[in-house]
């Protein structure tokens, strides 16, 4: 039950902030994207603000254990595969074309309209297919 | 010259203040990385059905809060495209690549480059350049969105 409150919290304040940052305003995100338009630095300022308590909750964690128990997130070993840098750029063409990544999408539901719904429909249609790319990937290139 | 641009580079330190506030709270109280993509695609293939409700309730959060905020702020387009191939093509591209990658803008870019993961800074990177290019091609090449 705590574990739950505390999601519901979480998540209250991420979708209290992407709304507050103006980050589901696709024409903000899309801005920023356009460094050879006007230019709409507000992204970067979104970002350093939520990196700052986060790098302070990562510096808590060391010798402690999670609120309601478990432990924490160990770090992932540096590997660089394909499937990052891949992954990495069909996420950022969509993410430029549309101006929405999954945060703001689910964010926006309530009041961005039919297009955030068809965007939501269609990333997580995306989301179902990925496990069947990924093997199909790893088929044809072995590369990790 | 006051005008309503520095106001909103203020709104997005605000926000991202509270952004990187609710991450804080989802690892500190319950030890996980507060990753969109990764948070809603355990969902959708099934891989993360033993914490679907610890799920559930973080995007309940998520779509809640705006709804009660909305009344209290000053209203906004999000100026989404209407164009019906774009939405499905940029859906697809952001759920496959974000599983692909194993993170978006949330967990790589605000959970990892504030740990200094190497596997966060490069994931934004690519997704920054990917999303650059899409842009410059799109809105001054060829003026399509």
């Amino acid at each position: 039950m705590q574990r739950l409150a505390f999601a519901f919290l979480a998540g209250g304040l991420f979708g209290a902030g992407l709304f507050v940052s103006g980050m589901t305003d696709t024409a903000k995100v899309q801005g920023w994207l356009d460094v050879f338009g006007d230019w709409d630095p507000t992204l970067a300022f979104v970002m350093g603000g939520a990196i700052l308590p986060m790098a302070l909750a990562w510096a808590l964690t060391r010798g402690r254990a999670p609120l309601v128990g478990g432990s924490f997130p160990t770090r992932s070993e540096p590997r660089l595969g394909r499937n990052l840098v891949l992954g990495s750029t069909l996420f950022g063409a969509g993410w430029g074309l549309a101006g929405l990544c999954p945060g703001p999408s689910v964010a926006s539901l309530s009041y961005g309209g039919w297009p955030h719904w068809l965007f939501f429909a269609a990333m997580l249609a995306g989301m179902f297919a990925a496990p069947r790319v990924r093997a199909r990937l790893d088929k044809a290139l072995p590369a990790g | 010259m006051w005008n309503a641009i520095p106001l909103d580079w203020i709104w997005g330190l605000v926000g991202g203040l509270i952004i990187g506030t609710g991450g804080a709270v989802y690892l500190l109280a319950n030890g996980r990385i507060m990753g969109a993509s990764g948070i809603i695609g355990g969902l959708v293939d099934g891989s993360g059905r033993g914490s679907a409700a610890e799920r559930l309730a973080f995007l309940a959060g998520v779509v809640l809060l705006p709804i009660l905020l909305k009344p209290l702020y000053r209203p906004f387009e999000t100026h989404a495209s209407t164009n019906v191939a774009v939405l499905v093509l940029a859906g697809l591209l952001v759920g496959i690549g974000t599983r692909l990658a194993n993170g978006c803008t949330s967990g790589h870019g605000v959970c990892g480059i504030s740990r200094l993961s190497l596997r966060g800074i490069v994931a934004t990177v690519f997704y920054i350049l990917a999303g650059g290019v899409t842009v410059a091609l799109l809105r001054h090449a060829l003026e399509v969105i």
